[in-house]
């Protein structure tokens, strides 16, 4: 299980949390594969074993219980239980996981970090970056090798960032900043969806973000500052969420 | 105890006039005019944007409101109080309802094996609307692109589907086999509160009607969840919603107010805790579930009407409120929901195994423990489905822990399932079928939550279809696996009719395998990173999504096997079932069949467990587990 699919599941090797999450998956489905066998082999000797045979009314036998049994099956689920509780607190506190921590995180990476904002709304996603200007572009491209601080959030209804193949998932909420962390690695692009229902074009809130190296982030931000600044002045100066005004029947 | 027969000689057209179901929709008619008016006529300053336009919510919840009470009124739910007000003597109802034939079974009636009956044909009937949903959405994902049903639709399609379902079968177990078996076999006459069972199956096929009206209304976009603000954006076919919900929410606790107080205090002489029934067992765990739940569920829904017609803003963060309170309250309910969901299938897998082992149940305790220990345990796990929402990051591990925890009672049931079939003589029989079929499925179902309760696997599977298949595994491979094998079952004892036995196995395999074929490739098209409630994909999901549909409309064609076996047995066939099929040593297999009115004519004395199978004699086969006890 380990060696042959664990390197298969999702989400890949796209950042260090995706990476930590294939781990995480593959320590689960290692776990359970053993008992998998073990129940499937009990059943399908049982049934096999223990069937009616033609002409046998017989009852079987009043066998109504067997402690030993009964405390070994409690032990053994519980060690598994902690065991997973376990193994799944240390790998959320080593790197976040990739999932949506709030507006006060509880694991924040050490080093020097990118802040790209992520604002949704009904429907498609906008990004920007507070450290060039507070520029805000459609398209998400994030640097090579660089450890990146999101903050998600939402200008109406209740929305989910999910770039699939970077192993991030955090809901955006109107008022909220929700903060994720995320190291990127190689250069490639990666699906962004909403993974959560937010109205009639729901299906239709999907992207492509970019990792590319650092000179091409260098050239491609240098570009979109061009083309963002005659927007600037009417733009609300860069916060870590905002609020319209209501707008009580909106779609 | 038995009926006088009262002669009833009255012209048909007599007949229609009276508190009767016609009445009910007349009156239900009425009361909706009459709500929508007077909901028309409202004007305040606040309000003043309703004027004449289509979205007035007031005038749809008052029409509802109004719909409700004079259905209830014309089908005579209200009379027996004011007799007593006006000083007329105490009474079941029950002479007057043996005079009354087929008839009673579309009226209010408090004979608690009619009332099963109902509740059976009305919640398969919005089961197979929801089912033809179901169909609707897997033909439009077809295609990566829309090519039948416009987004809108289509979200409304999802929407019926996911409430429908998860509303009606709240009541899915409880009601049709906890009203008619629980006071069968328990030893009872009847349920505590006889007219409280009506109430709740009339209450909720009238959610089931509001909740089909919101296509009148423009649907609703939120799915089975309906978050705010997405709930107080959307038109008004969200009131339908609403008031679905509000309305199964206040059945699912009167069922289980009654249920309770039937168990508690009706159980025959020496039918001590310990010799319940399991199925009994689960029927309360289930009932205190709904009793602690479903109330939070109603309560979350009046903030919602209140936010939609006085404008107030509980969970409007753009004017004061908070969408996670919304999300709290929801899943305060939502969760424990799963598992009254859930828990009456434990229960039927461990009522039915022993009967066709012929064994007793392996660790009877353990069994009650592990039902028990759910029950507790569901309401400290709700924020696992809001590990990505923003809150509370530092509670994760908590949530974390108290979910896994929760295998430990649920691997109890397994055990107890294991352990009965040890050194049984296992008859395949098709209620034994859907019983095994339940343990193939929720087992699946219950290894894939693991991955959902864990933090960082979660990121990859929450909100995509791996979530919609663990999910679908744990309630239509558990929950509706098991209605249908309670249905092939019992169904001898509550018709007196045998079902086809060849079309009941085509039924069963038909089922098990396209159920597995429909939802086992989900858990790849999630993995994939495919979002749920998406009414377009990725083109290279296609062949995995088409193999989905097609496998989907062999699962809905399967019920049509059922529903041919049901017309061909029921209607056509008709052949009288013996009095106890399956040899089961169970208490209500031992009254006549048909069931007697009033169920024993002299209330039983137990004296032993209810599975004394492989001991003999056994003391509940003729023996001394009828004695009558004199009262």
């Amino acid at each position: 299980m380990i060696f042959v699919l664990g390197p298969h599941l999702p989400p890949g090797h796209g950042s260090a949390q995706a990476a930590g999450q294939v781990t995480d998956n593959t320590v689960l489905t290692a776990i359970m594969t053993p008992i998998i066998c073990l129940i499937v082999v009990y059943f399908v000797y049982a049934l096999i074993a223990f069937r009616k045979r033609d002409g046998d009314e017989e009852d079987g036998s009043a066998i109504r219980g067997h402690a030993r049994a009964q405390s070994l099956w409690v032990a053994g689920t519980s060690a598994v239980v902690i065991f997973l509780a376990g193994y799944g607190t240390w790998a959320l506190l080593q790197t976040g996981s990739g999932g949506g921590q709030g507006p006060t995180p509880i694991n924040v990476p050490k080093g020097p970090k990118l802040q790209v904002q992520v604002i949704a709304q009904q429907w498609q996603f906008t990004y920007r970056y507070p450290s060039y200007g507070g520029m805000e572009t459609s398209q998400l491209v994030l640097p090579a090798d660089r450890l990146i601080e999101l903050h998600v959030t939402s200008l109406d209804a209740i929305h989910s960032f999910w770039a699939y193949g970077l192993g991030v998932k955090a809901d955006a909420q109107l008022g909220t900043d929700n903060v994720v962390y995320v190291k990127t690695r190689g250069v490639k692009s990666f699906d962004i969806h909403c993974a959560e229902l937010c109205g009639l074009w729901h299906g239709y809130m999907f992207d492509t973000g970019k990792v590319v190296d650092a000179s091409a982030f260098t050239a491609w931000i240098g570009q979109q500052k061009k083309i963002f600044e005659p927007v600037a002045k009417y733009m609300p100066p860069f916060s870590t969420y905002y609020v319209p005004e209501p707008d009580r029947r909106a779609g | 105890m038995s009926a006088v027969a009262v002669s009833t000689h009255r012209s048909p057209l007599r007949r229609l006039i009276g508190f009767n179901l016609l009445g009910a929709i007349v009156l239900g008619a009425v009361g909706y005019y009459v709500g929508w008016w007077v909901g028309h006529q409202i004007t305040a300053t606040s309000l003043d944007y309703i004027g004449d336009s289509n979205q007035n919510d007031i005038a749809l919840f008052l029409a509802y409101f109004l719909a409700t009470v004079g259905f209830l009124g014309g089908l005579g739910l209200l009379n027996y109080p004011f007799q007593r007000m006006l000083g007329h003597p105490a009474s079941t109802g029950h002479e007057e309802e043996d005079t009354r034939g087929w008839t009673k079974y579309i009226g209010f009636a408090t004979d608690h094996k009619v009332v099963g009956l109902q509740y059976l044909i009305g919640i398969g009937f919005f089961i197979f609307y929801a089912g033809i949903n179901a169909m609707l959405i897997r033909f439009e994902l077809l295609r990566p692109e829309p090519n039948v049903f416009p987004a809108g639709q289509y979200l409304t399609l999802v929407g019926l589907h996911g409430t429908m379902m998860m509303g009606m079968m709240t009541s899915g177990i409880l009601g049709p086999f906890g009203s008619y078996f629980v006071p069968l076999m328990i030893g009872a006459r009847r349920l505590a509160y006889p007219r409280l069972e009506a109430l709740t199956f009339w209450l909720l096929m009238l959610a089931g009607t509001f909740l089909t009206s919101t296509v009148f209304y423009g649907g609703f976009p939120t799915g089975w969840t309906g978050y705010a603000p997405l709930n107080d954006q959307a038109n008004m076919g969200m009131d339908s919603y609403v008031v679905f919900f509000a309305l199964v929410g206040i059945s699912m606790t009167l069922l289980a107010i009654n249920m309770l107080a039937t168990v508690i205090t009706m159980r025959a002489p020496g039918l001590t805790w310990g010799r319940l029934p399991i199925f009994v067992w689960g029927v309360v765990s289930t009932s205190i579930l709904n009793v602690l739940a479903a109330p939070v569920l109603v309560t979350t829904l009046l903030f919602v009407l209140l936010d939609r017609t006085a404008q107030t803003g509980y969970y409007l963060s753009s004017v004061g409120g908070s969408q996670y309170l919304y999300e709290n309250l929801f899943w305060v309910f939502g969760h424990p929901e799963v598992y009254i969901l859930a828990l009456p299938g434990f229960a039927l897998v461990l009522e039915i195994m022993p009967v066709f082992a012929r064994k007793p149940l392996w660790g009877y305790r353990l069994a009650v423990a592990g039902l028990l220990g759910v029950t507790l345990l569901s309401f400290t796990v709700w924020q696992h489905h809001l590990f990505m929402s923003g809150l509370n990051a530092s509670l994760r591990p908590f949530y974390m822990l108290s979910t896994e925890l929760i295998s430990i009672p649920t691997g109890f049931i397994f055990l107890c399932a294991m352990g009965t079939l040890w050194r049984g003589k296992i008859r395949f029989e098709v209620p034994m079928l859907f019983a095994l079929a339940w343990v193939f499925n929720f087992f699946i179902g219950g290894l894939s939550g693991v991955f959902l309760s864990d933090v960082p696997s979660d990121v990859t599977t929450h909100g995509s279809f791996f979530s919609m298949a663990h999910f679908h595994y744990t309630i239509m491979g558990a929950l509706v696996f098991m209605f249908f094998g309670a249905i092939y079952y019992w169904l001898p004892k509550m018709t007196g009719i045998q079902l086809n036995d060849v079309l009941a196995k085509i039924h069963f395999w038909v089922m098990f395998i396209a159920f597995n074929s429909t939802f086992f490739p989900l858990f790849a098209i999630g993995f994939l990173g495919q979002p749920r409630r998406v009414v377009t994909y990725p083109s290279n999901l296609q062949f995995l999504n088409d193999w989905v549909s097609v496998s989907a409309f062999v699962l809905g064609a399967s019920m049509l096997v059922f529903v041919a076996n049901l017309i061909w047995s029921l209607v056509f066939a008709r052949i009288p079932a013996e009095a106890n099929p399956w040899g089961s040593r169970s208490l209500e297999w031992q009254v006549p069949t048909p069931v007697p009115s009033y169920n024993f004519e002299r209330i039983p004395v137990i004296d032993s467990d209810p599975y004394p199978y492989g001991v003999e004699p056994s003391p509940r086969v003729g023996g001394p587990a009828l004695t009558p006890a004199g009262r």
